[in-house]
């Protein structure tokens, strides 16, 4: 750094001002970053604008109405927040503990040649296109959802009401099971790193003191990454909140409660992509871009949350080295 | 405890196996060459037929153009922070960068819609520019991780040398993480081909004939999966095996080449320290 301040300073010295390239290189560089800023603050002001009147027609009220009605012109989300949520938090609830798992086995358990092939799976994993895991889940996934596992669950597990109903092969357990397959990779990478992260004298020190490798892992390596972990379950529930295409396919559409898992339903983001293209008022497009708000306002705020954790780590990890 | 993770990433592997292995096996047999170089059409009794070549050229184009504004963005950003900024002033550029890759495509596809499509008509450069966000930051990302791994003794010899900070990042830095920069180019163009939601409302009403002028609406094979997989029609299930096939295969050839690539030329850059 000082070295570079110095050459700096002697190339002021010999020509009296900044040179040209450097001058244009600042230029150009720092004009690619405002054309970043500007493009998400567009993106904002356009989204909002879009919105405006659904939000000033219906407030509030938008959160907690359950109609959806083109031909009365009233429009409300809540039975879309809570497809969203319900599917969101359910695939979330199958794919954590998957994930850190994977994590941890990529980390610490598995051989090492085989480290990097099933790392590169696991990544590999998210990069199918969501639109390929959803007709993947419409033909696939779907019918052995209607004819097996939902039949299963409602003889065992029934008397929990989202787990009774009629088995069909669309609906919100497909959306979950995808959404699932979706965040599975993005967790488990996250948490591979953070356990890689842990010093080796730490886990050894505990190894050393007669721990197995499990008590380890419980007593030493989780609470030492726990809050990356949190953030890494925040970006994962970001992305299933966001996913939009997969869960069209798979959801079946239906402004309805997600009172059963097996049943048709929607959510935010799927519900703007079936719907944007055919809307019959400009009010209801408008109330698919307040949709589309509700999400911008989870997605940068979780990202945000998630975001300041990892540097709040960083940060301590930077004091204590 | 230890078998359960054996076994979750044995799941994790298997899951991969099986929509790789049900979408080849419902997709080869579709695959021909009618396929990519025929148009879609109808025959006398209204049955689908043809194939999917615009929508083949449409994702190529409509890529490639989001490419084309993303690349230049994305590295200059990350030449900014690597080189000008501030720590803080970088730091609230990563900040920003990490947001705007936690947007979820469908919103870019609504923001594009209302910014370059409402007045004007579906165009294929608004589902570029909506790829284009998706890019921005993956690139961005990757290349300051390599422009930080270009040893500092190579830009201190160039400077020594007489040469200014911009002739050292022409001349020496960018062409020593070149590699860095192509490869993460590699993985963020691969992942912007099999988005769906930017294009679903930018560029979806296309018409049945080869273009490459982004200012029409073009086709793509995201979005042929996306319609073909709600036709009854037999015929338009299997071409939406097919094109699954076709962009899976490209997705995850991208994937794994960006990756394995990377690896080479970030040992590359550490033997030049």
């Amino acid at each position: 750094m000082t070295v570079e301040a110095h050459t700096e300073s002697l190339a002021l010295a010999r020509r009296g001002r900044p040179r040209f390239g450097d001058l244009a290189l600042r230029v150009l560089s720092g004009g690619a970053v405002l054309l970043v800023v500007a493009a998400i603050g567009l993106l904002v002001e356009e989204v909002v604008s879009n919105a405006w009147p659904s939000m000033s027609k219906f407030g509030p009220g938008f959160l907690t109405s359950t109609v959806w009605n083109a031909v009365t012109d009233q429009f409300g989300a809540r039975y879309l927040i809570e497809g969203t949520l319900v599917t969101s938090l359910f695939a979330l609830a199958i794919a954590v503990p998957t994930a850190i798992a994977i994590g941890l086995f990529l980390s610490e358990l598995a051989p090492r040649r085989l480290r990097a092939p099933i790392g590169l799976m696991v990544e590999l994993l998210a990069a199918i296109p969501s639109v390929v895991l959803g007709l993947w889940g419409i033909i696939v996934l779907g019918p052995l959802l209607a004819t097996d596992v939902e039949p299963w669950l409602h003889r065992n597990l029934g008397f929990i009401p989202l787990f009774s109903g009629y088995p069909s092969a669309s609906g919100l357990l497909s959306a979950c099971l995808v959404l699932t397959i979706m965040i599975v990779p993005i967790v488990a990478s996250i948490s591979r790193d953070l356990f890689e992260s842990v010093p080796g004298e730490l886990k050894q020190g505990a190894l050393a003191l007669g721990a197995t490798r499990w008590e380890m892992v419980r007593g030493v390596a989780i609470p030492q990454v726990s809050a990356g972990l949190v953030a890494a379950v925040m970006l994962g529930f970001a992305r299933a909140v966001g996913e939009a295409i997969a869960v069209a396919q798979v959801i079946g559409s239906a402004n309805r409660a997600p009172s059963s898992l097996f049943g048709q339903g929607g959510a935010m983001a799927a519900w703007i992509a079936t719907q944007f293209a055919g809307t019959a008022t400009s009010l209801q497009r408008s109330s698919l871009y307040f949709l589309a708000v509700i999400l911008l306002v989870i997605s940068l705020a979780t990202n945000l949350g998630a975001q300041l954790i990892v540097r709040r780590i960083g940060r301590r990890m930077g004091t204590r080295a | 405890m230890e078998s359960l993770a054996t076994l979750a990433a044995l799941a994790a592997v298997a899951v991969l196996g099986m929509v790789i292995y049900s979408v080849a096996r419902r997709g080869a047999p579709a695959l021909s060459l009618d396929l990519f170089t025929k148009l879609p059409g109808v025959d006398p009794f209204g049955r689908p037929t043809g194939g999917i070549e615009n929508s083949i050229v449409g994702t190529v184009v409509i890529t490639g153009v989001a490419t084309a504004i993303a690349v230049p963005v994305g590295v200059l950003v990350a030449i900014y922070n690597a080189e000008f900024a501030s720590p803080r002033v970088a730091d609230a550029v990563r900040l920003l960068l990490n947001l705007l890759a936690g947007v979820p495509t469908i919103v870019l596809g609504v923001f594009m819609f209302g910014l370059l499509v409402i007045g004007r008509g579906q165009n294929a450069f608004a589902g570029s520019c909506g790829l284009a966000m998706v890019i921005v930051p993956v690139i961005a990302r990757s290349t300051e991780e390599v422009l930080a791994l270009v040893p500092s003794s190579l830009r201190e010899g160039s400077m020594a040398l007489g040469a200014s900070r911009s002739r050292t990042m022409l001349t020496v830095v960018l062409p020593t993480a070149v590699g860095g920069i192509v490869t993460g180019t590699i993985i963020a163009v691969a992942r912007a081909a099999g988005e769906t939601a930017p294009l679903l409302f930018t560029t979806a009403l296309f018409a049945s004939a080869v273009s490459f002028d982004p200012r029409q609406a073009l086709g793509s094979l995201p979005l042929v999966i996306f319609f073909d997989s709600e036709q009854p029609s037999q015929f338009a299930q299997q071409q939406a095996w097919a094109a699954a096939l076709v962009l899976m295969v490209v997705v995850l050839v991208g994937a794994i080449a960006g990756r394995l690539l990377s690896l080479r030329t970030r040992r590359q850059i550490e033997k030049a320290r």
